[in-house]
């Protein structure tokens, strides 16, 4: 179960700094990280540089990282840099195919620390490291939300065979002030914020799917790394913002088929830019359209059982997509085409480790 | 909140096991006095009840049920006396919470009105096919959010409210024994629907419910053979949960879990767990057969009322549970007598 428990006996102990990376996909600025310094400092940093690259993106002093843009992503995977989405954030999976750490963290250049309700900053980074540390409950729900949580335990009528849990493979934050809502609902609600704070985590269920956010969001790249493909987004692409959603349902599908769970509610994060709601709509206008059928198609997909890893169960769900939601556009063989090419290009770069040759050198900033 | 509905639409439903009622009633009393009470008395119990004045109210006892039950053989003793009272109101909608559970108060300190919170929770929709990341939609403040198909946004209609509690957690013998002093102190200010096919262990101690809709579906079918006064001495409302939780599936109906809390440690047995081992750890075994079962079922497309489906799980449970212990046996009959019942003294 816990693999850390270091961290309890010392009180402000970095928990895993060495076994996870921080991913942050930029266009912008980094100034934001001013705000994360003594939560993320410890940490590696894997900055993804979005846009144009002779553009110099600066790194606030004191931090440990590598950067990439998109000379660097196009030398290193070749023609396969075509599957890393262009001027759209989905460009951030790169940064979880290039980390060599177990875990990652990835989060926005417009999300900074909130406070919870007795006024105390959020360590989000410590939460969901909990969260990756303690088991989900997939099978069975707990109506006290996490039971491995302080003061929560399982509830009467929980079947004791199911306590020890499944591995959890993906824990998913939220977000208070601006809320994470699609184009039409920011044009009814233009003012609306998110000011409740749910004190709970809890496992999604098996067999439910939801809207992952990639705005606040930790995984195990061991467990489930290689189902963490953001998508074609962006540039040159006919749908925008759909790229974590595409992304967490291929990877709920894959957690339910390998017994692994999924956990969403804290930590919160303070989410501080509303993009425009115009922009957004031309971006989603076809997800909306295209998600009435998407989402059936997830909610039925099953994987046969020789799908025992997280690439062969990704190779499979290709197919299914080319198969079944490329009557719907184009752009789901392409995308099909795409996710194969996401796993040949985690491959390479992520060789098994009986096979480890010379690691991939590292890119440090300009 | 204001409530859309009349008054007489709700009926609160109380098992006294205990004769005096007066904490209990006037704790509530601001919450409880517009609606109809049914207190329905465990036919065990042989002291008179203590009930304050000033409530509508009906009391039911070992006498009603006999004539009611008029021979067939269902249970109605200790935290059952309950389902008597659901079978004889005319409502559209029950809450019943413990006769130990005091209103509690949320994390500004404001006390909670675990009733409109109920009736609230049924009256707006459910959303069980898809799970939002900001729980409930509906609720002020909140909504869908991005990536939440328009289709599934109406949601559907909200059948069962399952509600928690603050200090004394609803925890099995063996999770009491183990921490007798846990207190659950978390106000978790969410509602959310629990998705479809998800079980979950429905706690009898603070629930609403579409009576109409789901009424016999909320059934005493499976009692311990020491089931006792003690919470954690039954598992009556753990099954009947998951009676409702897959009819609610069938549906196509939502159950919501979450608030309102209630405040739960007058007069519980907090301590005492040990004795309790010996009578819940027969239910602690049956859930580890119980749970598989209930994922298992399937209802054909003729069962199309909770009745329906009641009878379908009894004969589901004969045939697949019955040789392993015959308590299952027994709830199978017992599911059976119940939907002839509700037909006759139900409807």
């Amino acid at each position: 179960m816990a693999k850390e428990s270091s961290s309890k006996l010392v009180p402000g102990t970095p928990l895993l700094k060495d076994e996870l990376d921080i991913v942050i996909p930029t266009i912008r600025n980094l100034d934001f990280l001013e705000m994360w310094r003594p939560f993320f400092q410890p940490y590696h940093l894997i900055i993804v540089q979005d846009g144009d690259p002779s553009r110099t993106i600066k790194v606030p002093e004191g931090f440990d990282y590598e950067l990439y843009n998109r000379n660097d992503i196009n030398r290193i995977l070749g023609p396969k840099a075509a599957c890393i989405s262009f001027k759209d954030s989905a460009c951030r999976c790169f940064g979880y195919m290039v980390s060599k750490k177990k875990y990652i963290y990835t989060i926005d250049d417009d999300c900074f620390v909130a406070k919870d309700p007795s006024g105390k900053e959020i360590n989000a980074l410590e939460q969901h490291i909990k969260n990756l540390l303690t088991p989900s409950t997939p099978h069975f729900f707990n109506t006290l939300y996490d039971p491995y949580r302080d003061g929560a335990d399982f509830v009467r009528g929980y079947p004791f065979s199911l306590r020890e849990g499944a591995p959890t493979a993906v824990s998913h934050g939220l977000w208070l002030n601006i809320p994470d809502y699609d184009a039409p609902t920011q044009l009814v609600k233009p003012l609306e914020r998110n000011q409740r704070y749910v004190d709970a985590v809890l496992t999604i269920p098996k067999g439910t799917l939801f809207p992952m956010c990639g705005m606040n969001l930790a995984f195990d790249r061991e467990l489930i790394g290689p189902a963490m493909y953001f998508g074609l987004m962006g540039d040159g692409q006919p749908i925008g913002r759909y790229d974590d959603m595409w992304a967490g349902w291929c990877t709920k599908v894959i957690c339910d088929h390998l017994r692994l769970g999924v956990k969403t509610g804290l930590p919160y994060i303070w989410h501080s830019k509303a993009s425009n709601p115009f922009v957004n709509l031309k971006k989603e206008y076809n997800g909306i359209f295209w998600q009435e059928e998407v989402i059936p198609f997830f909610q039925s997909a099953v994987l046969s059982k020789d799908c025992t890893t997280i690439q062969k169960c990704y190779i499979e769900l290709s197919k299914q997509v080319r198969e079944k939601l490329g009557k719907i556009d184009p752009y789901f063989n392409k995308l099909a085409d795409a996710m194969v090419t996401w796993i040949e290009a985690w491959d390479e770069l992520n060789p098994p480790k009986e096979a480890a040759g010379v690691p991939n050198g590292t890119v440090k900033g300009k | 909140m204001s409530l859309k509905l009349e008054d007489n639409e709700v009926d609160i439903v109380v098992a006294a096991l205990r004769p005096n009622l007066n904490t209990f009633l006037e704790e509530w009393r601001s919450f409880f006095s517009n609606f109809h009470l049914i207190i329905v008395k465990d036919p065990n119990l042989e002291e008179d009840l203590q009930i304050p004045p000033g409530f509508d109210h009906q009391v039911y006892t070992k006498s009603d049920m006999d004539r009611v039950l008029n021979g067939a053989s269902i249970n109605f003793s200790g935290h059952s006396c309950r389902y008597f009272g659901y079978l004889i109101s005319r409502k559209k909608y029950i809450i019943s919470i413990d006769d130990d559970c005091l209103p509690a108060r949320d994390n500004s300190g404001v006390i909670v009105d675990a009733v409109a919170q109920h009736i609230s929770n049924l009256q707006t929709p459910a959303t069980p096919f898809f799970f939002n990341t900001l729980y409930d939609p509906y609720r002020q403040g909140a909504d869908f959010v991005r990536g939440y198909p328009f289709s599934l946004r109406d949601g559907v209609e909200c059948l069962l409210s399952c509600g928690l509690w603050l200090n004394i957690a609803d925890y099995d013998a063996p999770t009491q024994i183990v921490k007798p002093h846990e207190r659950n102190t978390r106000y978790v200010d969410a509602v959310m629907t629990v998705p479809l096919r998800a079980m979950m262990p429905l706690s009898g101690i603070n629930i609403g419910f579409n009576r109409e809709v789901l009424g016999p579906a909320l059934v005493p079918g499976l009692r311990l053979d020491g089931e006792g006064k003690r919470r954690w001495e039954t598992i009556e409302d753990i099954w009947s949960g998951m009676c409702a939780k897959v009819i609610c599936d069938h549906l196509g109906c939502g159950v919501k879990s979450g608030l309102p809390y209630v405040w739960r440690g007058v007069g519980s047995d907090a301590d005492n767990a040990m004795d309790s081992l010996k009578k819940e750890w027969e239910g602690v075994k049956l859930m580890e057969e119980v749970v598989p079962f209930f994922q298992s079922v399937k209802f054909p497309k003729t069962a199309v009322t909770a009745a329906d489906c009641v009878i379908e799980i009894s004969r589901m449970a004969r045939e697949n549970l019955a040789s392993l212990n015959p308590v299952y046996a027994q709830a199978a009959d017992t599911m059976e007598a119940w939907v002839d019942l509700w037909k006759v003294a139900g409807s």
